[in-house]
């Protein structure tokens, strides 16, 4: 088993080098000189030139290369061309709306739609079926903001509930905090639900149609000790999977929820680094969202071996 | 004898009324597919549809509620919101359906020399699990901040952004089919691979391929819109549904009509796509529609 988690932890490196080695190349290789691009339409010379300098554009590819790797080890994402501010430092003052939001949302997501599809599997072919199917389908169509613009009319214009944009830090309150996150938690959590009920309800389906379900209900076992006991706790890699992957659309939705809703967070500096150009920026949050995206599938594959005894490695 | 010869080569009876059955089994396949070529006309036909040119500006006009004569309402620069809702399906359509085929066809071709050259197969599958690692919107903005916004490189960013997963899916088709007998048998009987690949493989791809590419259709057109929103998209001058919601954001509160009509129009073109990738796959994987 250690040897399992040895083997899985090194295999996570060449993927992230592949991600570094990208960020790295897509600026140094595309047609086109990046420190124009960069320094936009109306830039002196100079200015190309000293954003040439900054990026260290101007020093062999190699020795480029080895630079941003070895500040990378260190945990350097390099300097924001437009504020001068170390990338990690940014990145630390923008992080709790983030996490946040993100995290809010995948408690919402994850507590709603897996007895949604539980519901949904035990029902098969009946309106809470078709309910639950249809939420999958529309929760995958109606966009990010689309829905956040809705919600923003329903709840903060019509009926004056809650705020309409803004965030509140959890240490000036709680109820605060919780009034201004639950709007964008549940626009950016919709279509992650959607997902994770559609799998359940399948997965579900899957084990439902089993012969040691038959056995317990045979046996006179409650309806909840079967669908709980048996059918889920037999269905939980599949679904613990997808909540795994699924955190990339919490983090591509991320960076427009928080557009919408007003959010300081890592979206609004990614947004504002490509409004401004700052490369830089784009690089540091496509490195930090790949990087935990990463991290989050490994637990991911190493809580197989807890959720599944069968499984040994 | 002969005629038992004759029996076997004649082609497999198709079931009677087959596009009428297929449709009423699959009610999705209607229901998405009418909506899809509706915006498609209203796309085509825009021009003829009572519009007006969408970037005309009419600074005494702004901010008008929808009314007998701007069905839509106008925004902040006086321009008709009808108008530019229906021009803006042009961009959605073409985005949607240009990187599916871009992404579909790079994905084929990089699928099928992975499948089956083992050397490619390492290190072109180490770079896909390295880009599907990027969060999709990330990787489209990180690849948009590096060229001019034009809608061709919105395109063009949204396939790559795509390919990783069409490239999977076809390998692993590859992989399934390449140890089947009647791949060996053509094999052993001398089939060059070329022959074998165009033959016997590529056809079993379409099936799959061809869900595979409505969803990543749909899901082209929301990148599109999101990247257009946060401004990194297509270009100002061009009105496209995610950036006519950008630019009536801020005067949300007052004029929320602005951001309704795209953003319903949208969500529901990306709804039909949906729809017609499930009823497909239904059509094509019975297996599978019991399930999903």
């Amino acid at each position: 088993m250690f040897a399992y988690v040895v083997r899985r932890v090194l295999a996570t490196i060449p993927v992230m080098g592949v991600v570094a080695v990208f960020v790295f190349a897509l600026l140094r290789l595309t047609p086109g000189d990046p420190a124009i691009m960069i320094a936009g339409d109306i830039a002196t010379e100079a200015d190309i030139a000293a954003i040439r300098a900054k990026l260290g554009l101007d020093e062999a590819l190699h020795i480029q290369f080895a630079t941003w790797m070895w500040g990378l080890l260190r945990g350097d994402l390099g300097i924001s061309i437009f504020s001068n501010l170390p990338v990690s430092r940014l990145i630390g003052q923008r992080l709790e709306p983030t996490l946040a939001l993100t995290v809010t949302a995948l408690i919402l997501a994850v507590s709603i739609a897996v007895p949604m599809g539980v519901v949904a599997a035990w029902k098969a072919g009946t309106w809470i079926d078709t309910a639950v199917m249809s939420f999958a389908v529309l929760g995958f169509s109606v966009p990010v903001f689309v829905l956040g613009f809705v919600l923003i009319l329903v709840f903060s214009l019509s009926l004056d509930w809650l705020p309409v944009q803004g965030y509140t830090p959890i240490r000036e309150g709680f109820v605060p905090f919780l009034r201004n996150i639950i709007l964008p938690s549940v626009a950016l959590g919709v279509i992650y639900a959607a997902l994770i009920a559609r799998i359940t309800r399948a997965t579900m389906l899957d084990v439902l149609a089993q012969d040691y379900i038959r056995t317990a209900e045979a046996k006179g076992l409650a309806t909840d000790q079967v669908l709980l006991g048996h059918a889920l706790k037999n269905a939980s890699v599949p679904i613990v999977t997808v909540i795994g992957i699924g955190i990339a659309l919490l983090i591509s939705g991320a960076i427009v929820t928080e557009t919408v809703f007003a959010i300081p967070g890592l979206g609004r500096l990614t947004v504002d680094g490509i409004l401004k150009r700052d490369y830089p920026i784009i690089q540091g949050m496509v490195l930090l969202f790949s990087g935990v995206y990463v991290l989050i599938n490994l637990l991911v594959d190493l809580s197989y071996m807890f959720l599944d005894p069968r499984i040994r490695y | 004898m002969a005629s038992t010869a004759i029996e076997l080569t004649r082609p497999l009876a198709r079931p009677e009324g087959g596009l009428r059955r297929t449709v009423r089994r699959h009610p999705t396949i209607l229901i998405g597919g009418s909506i899809l070529l509706l915006m498609v006309l209203v796309a085509i036909f825009a021009p003829l549809l009572g519009t007006v040119d969408p970037q005309a500006v009419a600074p005494a006009r702004r901010l008008r509620w929808p009314q007998e004569r701007w069905w839509f309402g106008t925004d902040m620069m006086g321009r008709d919101v009808w108008s530019r809702t229906l021009y803006g399906a042009r961009i959605s359509l073409v985005v949607g359906l240009g990187a599916a085929l871009l992404a579909t066809f790079g994905g084929l071709l990089l699928g099928l020399v992975t499948g089956f050259i083992r050397r490619v197969d390492a290190v072109l599958m180490r770079v896909m699990d390295g880009l599907m690692s990027i969060p999709a919107v990330l990787l489209a903005i990180a690849l948009m901040a590096l060229t001019t916004a034009s809608v061709e490189n919105v395109i063009i960013a949204i396939a790559i952004v795509e390919l990783p997963r069409v490239t999977r899916l076809v390998r692993g088709v590859v992989l399934s089919l390449r140890e089947q007998p009647f791949v060996e048998a053509a094999t052993a009987s001398g089939t060059g691979l070329a022959r074998t690949l165009f033959k016997h493989i590529l056809p079993n791809t379409i099936a799959p391929l061809l869900v595979q590419g409505t969803y990543v259709c749909a899901s082209a057109m929301i990148t599109e819109a999101i990247l257009s929103f946060i401004g990194a998209g297509t270009p100002p001058n061009i009105p496209s549904w995610g950036n006519i919601m950008a630019e009536a954001r801020s005067i949300f509160q007052v004029a929320w009509y602005i951001v309704l009509f795209p953003a319903v129009f949208l969500s529901l073109t990306v709804l039909a796509v949906n729809l017609l990738g499930d009823g497909l796959r239904d059509m094509l994987d019975p297996r599978l529609s019991r399930r999903m």
